[in-house]
C-alpha cells in the first residue's frame, strides 16, 4: 500500500455524491471522473476513455489510433510486456481495449477487493508505454493479419466501400482498422507522436462502476492519476463533410455465393434533437437491435423483416444507428437469399421509406419501441462492465445524462417527429448504395 | 502496487462471497420428470429462464442431418394456439428475447424478460415447445434462411476449418456431422420429418428448467409447474454412441476457398467427457496451454513472440461424451507452417516439462477467481445451474469448486496432457486461399 501522504491535495469545487451512489467530477489535471456504486455482485469495472479515434486520423495515418491501442498492451518500464496479463488474470479479472470512430477505451473488470490495480495500470500506461521498435514491427504483422481476417468477410468489404464513398471530406470515411497502405508505411515515430498528443488526463474520462464506496474510489483514482500533467493543447482535425448532392453507388465484386445490399444515409450526431426520432424510426423500420444497451430483442416484427424476409427475398436484415460526436451514417444491410438480386430488396426498402415519409407510425409501434428500450435498459444494469461502457461512451459523444435520460427523451418523441426525420434524412440524394455481388 | 495473492487468499475470498448453494437454490423434480431450479436475484427487474430438453442431432438419421436444428428453428413459427406473428409480437412488444437451438444431445432454450412480463412469455415458451404446427409456408421460409446460412458457411474460412476438423476427427460418428446440416440434407427434409422428430423426441423427461432473477424461488418453481407440469410425452432411449478413438497419425485436410486473405486452422484430438475424473486437470492444462491471460502459452509464443497469428487459443469441449480438445487460430497463409510448428512445440512442452509452480498457481488462481465475474448476470447464473444438473455436479458444486481446483498438482496436469495430447497424432484442418502444406509431417 502506498503512504497516504503521497496523495496530492484535492482543491475541487464541492460536488455532492448523488443519493443513488453517483458522482461526476474532475481532477485538477482535467481528468473527468464518473463513479457509480452498484453492490449486487462483488465486482468492479474500471475504464479509461480517450477522446481520440479514427476521426482524428489524417490521410496517410489511417488506423493509427487502433495501432496505438495495441501498443498499450506491449509494456511499460513498471509493467513489462506480459506482466499485466498475468497480474489481472490471476486475480480472476478480465481486460481489453477498443478503438472506434470517436474514442479509444481500456477496461479492467475485477473482483472488488482487487480492483485498485486497475487505476494504477491505466495511469501508468497513459504516459509510459514503451513503443519498442521491435514490438511495433511485430504488431504491424498482427494488425495486417487482423485486416486480412476482416477482408475474408464480404460484409466488411462492402461496408468499407460504402463508408468511403459516403464521406468525401471527413475522416469518418475510413474504417477504424485503416487502409492497408498506411498500415504498411506508418512508423514508430508516427505512433509515438499520436500517443503523446492524445493520451493526457485532460483528454480522458475515467469511469468506475461496481461494489465500492465513492470516497474510496475517488481516492484510489486521485492517487493513481493525480500527478500526471495535462497536455497544453489537444489538436483536432476540422473537416466538415459538405452536403451530398446526389446518390452514390458502388458494386463490389468478390468471392462467395451470397449477395448483400447496404444503403447508408447521412445521420445527425448524438446530441442533435433529430437523433431520438431516428431511434424510434429505426426500431419501427428494422428493429431496435443496433442501438441496444444489452443485446436487445429480435426484429421479426419490424417492417423490413416483414417486407423482405417473410417473402423470402432476404435471409436477414439489419441496421446500424450509432451515437457519434459528428454526423455519421444510418445504414441498412440485407443478406439476400440464394437467387435473389439486390435491386429487388432495394425497391422494397424504397417503398417502406416512402411509407414512413407519407404516413405517421401507429401508436402501438411507438409503444413497442418505448417498451423495448425500457426492458433493454433493465437488462443492461446486470453487468457492471456494460454500465461502465455506457457511462463512458456517452461522456464521449455527449455526457452521462444522455444515457441516464435516454428513456425520458425517447418518450417525448412524437409520430410527427418520426415522419419529419424520415423526410429530412432518408432521401435518395443523400444516400450511398452498395451491392456485393459474388463473381461466380 | 497490487498485492501478490496465492490461491489460499483467493479461496478465502470466494468462500466469503455467497455463491449459489443448496441453501439458496430451489430444486424440485416434477412428477413428469422435469427438474425445476430457481434462484432469486432482485438486483434488476428482469428474469432469465434457461433450460434444455433431450432432443438433438444424435437422434437424427444421417441423411436428415440438420433435422434437430431445423425443428428447433420451426418451433416459434406457429402453434395450435398462435401464429408466427402473434408469437413474435408478444415477445418483441415487451422487449423480451427467446432463443431456441439444437445441439448434439439436447435442444436448449433461453428466455429473457422483465419480471412483469414473465407469466405471459412462459406460457408462450411452453406452447412453442409442446404444440408447434410446422406450417408448410413457414417451413419453406426457414429452409431458405438455413440454406443461405449454409451457403455463407462454404465461404467462411473459420467455419469450414471447424467443420472439416469434426468430420475428420469423428468419422462415422454423430459428432462428425454438422448440427446445422448440409445443403443436400436440408433440401431433403420434409414437413413430415419435422413433425415426426418433434412428436418422437420432445418430452419433459429429465428436461432442465432454471429460473433466475427478480422472482421468488417458490413462485419460480410454481410458474414452471404451471407451464409444463401437465406435459406427459415420453421419448425412446437414445441410441448408444459409436466408439471414438484418437487419431493414430498426423492427418491434414485443407479446404481451399479462393479469394481469401487469411487461413484459419483447427488442430487437435479427442478429449474427454465432463464427468471424467480427469476433467479438472484437463481444464487446468487447457487453461495453461491456450486460455490464461491473452490465450495462455500459445498466445505468448505463437501470437506475441513470433507475431504469426491474429488469434490463437485452445478449447476443451467436454460434454456428455468425449468431444474435441483443439487449438484454433487465424494466420496469414505464408505463416501457416511456422504457426503449426509453434503450436506443436507448445503442446510438446506441456508433455515434457512440469508446469513451473508460479505458472500453475496463477492459472489456478484465475480459474477460481473468475467465478464472481461469471456469476454476475442472471444469464451467467442460469447457465451454471443448468450445467450443474446436466453433469450431475451437485447443488454444492460452486462451494466445492475452489477446493477442487486448488488441490490440482503439476504432476496431474502433465499426466493428463500426456494421456490425451500427442503433437504427432492429431487432425489439422485448414481453410484458406492456397493448398499450403504445413512443415514437419507428411500430408494425407
Amino acid at each position: 500500500m502506498m503512504a497516504r501522504r503521497s496523495v496530492p491535495r484535492i482543491s475541487r469545487r464541492f460536488r455532492p455524491v448523488r443519493r443513488d451512489g453517483f458522482l461526476k467530477t474532475a481532477l485538477d489535471n482535467g481528468l473527468t471522473v464518473v463513479l457509480k456504486e452498484q453492490h449486487h455482485a462483488p465486482v468492479i469495472t474500471f475504464w479509461v476513455w480517450y477522446r481520440v479515434g479514427s476521426r482524428d486520423e489524417p490521410t496517410g495515418l489511417t488506423g493509427i489510433s487502433h495501432w496505438v491501442e495495441h501498443m498499450l498492451f506491449k509494456g511499460t518500464p513498471t509493467y513489462p510486456k506480459g506482466t499485466l496479463d498475468r497480474l489481472i488474470s490471476r486475480e480472476g479479472g478480465t481486460w481489453n481495449g477498443f478503438t472506434w470512430l470517436d474514442f479509444t477505451a481500456y477496461f479492467e473488470t475485477l473482483p472488488s477487493d482487487r480492483w485498485t490495480i486497475a487505476p494504477e495500470i491505466e495511469a501508468d500506461r497513459m504516459t509510459k508505454a514503451l513503443f519498442h521498435p521491435k514490438e511495433v514491427e511485430a504488431e504491424r504483422t498482427v494488425i495486417l493479419s487482423e485486416r486480412h481476417g476482416a477482408e475474408n468477410n464480404p460484409l466488411f468489404l462492402l461496408s468499407e466501400q460504402v463508408q468511403a464513398l459516403a464521406f468525401q471530406a471527413h475522416p469518418y470515411g475510413h474504417d477504424v482498422i485503416g487502409w492497408p497502405g498506411d498500415l504498411q508505411t506508418m512508423t514508430r515515430e508516427d505512433l509515438y507522436r499520436h500517443y503523446r498528443t492524445y493520451y493526457a488526463p485532460n483528454n480522458a474520462v475515467a469511469v468506475a462502476v461496481g461494489d465500492f464506496r465513492i470516497p474510496e474510489a475517488l481516492r484510489a483514482i486521485e492517487r493513481a492519476f493525480g500527478r500526471i500533467r495535462p497536455a497544453l493543447e489537444i489538436p483536432r482535425l476540422r473537416a466538415v463533410e459538405p452536403p451530398q448532392r446526389g446518390e452514390r453507388r458502388v458494386v463490389v465484386g468478390g468471392e462467395g455465393n451470397t449477395a448483400y445490399l447496404e444503403i447508408a444515409y447521412h445521420a445527425p450526431e448524438a446530441t442533435h434533437p433529430d437523433f431520438m426520432p431516428l431511434v424510434i424510426l429505426n426500431a419501427v423500420l428494422a428493429g431496435s437491435g443496433s442501438l441496444s444497451f444489452s443485446g436487445g430483442t429480435s426484429n421479426k416484427t419490424s417492417r423490413l423483416y416483414r417486407a423482405l424476409v417473410e417473402p423470402r427475398i432476404a435471409a436477414e436484415v439489419g441496421s446500424s444507428l450509432i451515437p457519434t460526436v459528428e454526423p455519421f451514417l444510418y445504414s441498412l444491410t440485407v443478406t439476400l437469399q440464394p437467387g435473389r438480386r439486390p435491386e429487388e430488396a432495394e425497391a422494397i426498402i424504397d417503398a417502406e421509406i416512402q411509407r414512413l415519409q407519407s404516413e405517421l407510425i401507429r401508436p402501438e409501434e411507438f409503444e413497442k419501441a418505448l417498451k423495448q428500450a425500457r426492458a433493454d435498459f433493465a437488462y443492461s444494469s446486470e453487468s457492471v462492465t456494460n454500465q461502465g461502457f455506457w457511462y463512458g461512451w456517452s461522456e464521449i459523444f455527449a455526457d452521462y445524462t444522455w444515457f441516464e435520460t435516454y428513456l425520458e427523451r425517447l418518450a417525448r418523441v412524437t409520430p410527427e417527429d418520426v415522419q419529419r426525420v424520415a423526410r429530412t434524412y432518408l432521401t435518395r440524394a443523400s444516400r450511398t448504395v452498395g451491392w456485393y455481388l459474388p463473381r461466380a | 502496487m497490487a498485492r501478490r495473492s496465492g490461491p489460499s487468499s483467493i479461496l478465502q475470498r470466494v468462500r466469503a462471497w455467497a455463491v449459489p448453494s443448496p441453501r439458496t437454490i430451489a430444486r424440485e423434480v416434477l412428477p413428469n420428470g422435469i427438474i425445476a431450479l430457481a434462484y432469486e436475484n432482485f438486483s434488476s427487474p428482469s428474469v432469465v429462464l434457461s433450460g434444455l430438453l433431450w432432443a438433438g442431432a444424435v437422434d437424427e438419421p444421417p441423411d436428415r442431418t440438420g433435422l434437430a436444428a431445423f425443428t428447433a428453428d420451426m418451433l416459434t413459427r406457429g402453434t395450435i394456439h398462435r401464429t408466427f406473428h402473434e408469437i413474435y409480437e408478444a415477445i418483441e412488444s415487451v422487449g423480451a428475447s427467446l432463443d431456441i437451438g439444437a445441439g448434439y444431445h439436447t435442444t436448449g432454450f433461453s428466455l429473457k424478460a422483465l419480471a412483469e412480463d414473465l407469466p405471459a412469455l412462459l406460457e408462450i415458451l411452453a406452447d412453442v415447445l409442446r404444440n408447434p404446427t410446422f406450417p408448410e409456408e413457414e417451413v419453406e421460409k426457414v429452409r431458405g434462411e438455413i440454406l443461405t446460412d449454409l451457403q455463407e458457411r462454404e465461404h467462411d474460412t473459420r467455419r469450414m476449418a471447424g467443420l472439416r476438423f469434426r468430420e475428420t476427427l469423428f468419422p462415422g460418428h454423430p459428432y462428425g456431422r454438422s448440427v446445422d446440416g448440409y445443403r443436400e440434407t436440408v433440401q431433403g427434409i420434409t414437413r413430415e420429418d419435422l413433425v415426426a422428430f418433434h412428436r418422437k423426441f420432445y418430452s419433459p423427461e429429465r428436461m432442465i428448467v432454471a429460473m433466475v432473477g427478480a422472482i421468488r424461488a417458490e413462485e419460480g418453481i410454481e410458474a414452471i409447474r404451471r407451464a409444463f407440469g401437465d406435459w406427459a410425452a415420453r421419448r425412446p432411449e437414445p441410441d448408444p454412441l459409436p466408439p471414438v478413438s484418437r487419431p493414430d497419425r498426423w492427418i491434414h485436410v485443407h479446404t481451399p476457398i479462393p479469394g481469401k486473405t487469411q487461413t484459419d486452422l483447427v488442430m487437435g484430438t479427442v478429449g474427454l467427457a465432463r464427468k471424467d475424473p480427469d476433467y479438472y486437470a484437463a481444464a487446468l492444462a487447457n487453461c495453461i496451454l491456450g486460455v490464461f491471460g491473452m490465450m495462455g502459452r500459445l498466445g505468448d509464443h505463437v501470437r506475441d513472440r513470433d507475431g504469426l497469428a491474429y488469434y490463437v487459443y485452445s478449447r476443451l469441449d467436454a460434454g456428455l461424451a468425449p468431444g474435441p480438445w483443439s487449438v484454433i487460430a487465424g494466420v496469414a497463409p505464408e505463416h501457416l507452417p511456422r504457426a503449426v510448428e509453434g503450436i506443436r512445440t507448445e503442446i510438446r512442452r506441456l508433455l515434457e516439462r512440469r508446469v513451473p509452480a508460479k505458472e500453475l498457481e496463477d492459472n489456478k488462481s484465475f480459474l477460481i477467481g473468475s467465478l464472481p465475474l461469471r456469476l454476475e448476470t442472471n444469464e451467467g447464473i442460469a447457465g451454471i445451474l443448468v450445467d450443474i444438473e446436466l453433469f450431475e455436479l451437485g447443488l454444492d458444486y460452486l462451494e466445492r469448486y475452489p477446493e477442487i481446483i486448488a488441490s490440482l498438482t503439476a504432476a496431474e496436469v502433465q499426466a493428463v496432457a500426456r494421456k490425451y495430447l500427442d503433437p504427432d497424432r492429431m487432425v489439422l484442418s485448414t481453410a484458406g486461399p492456397e493448398p499450403e502444406l504445413p512443415a514437419g509431417k507428411p500430408v494425407v
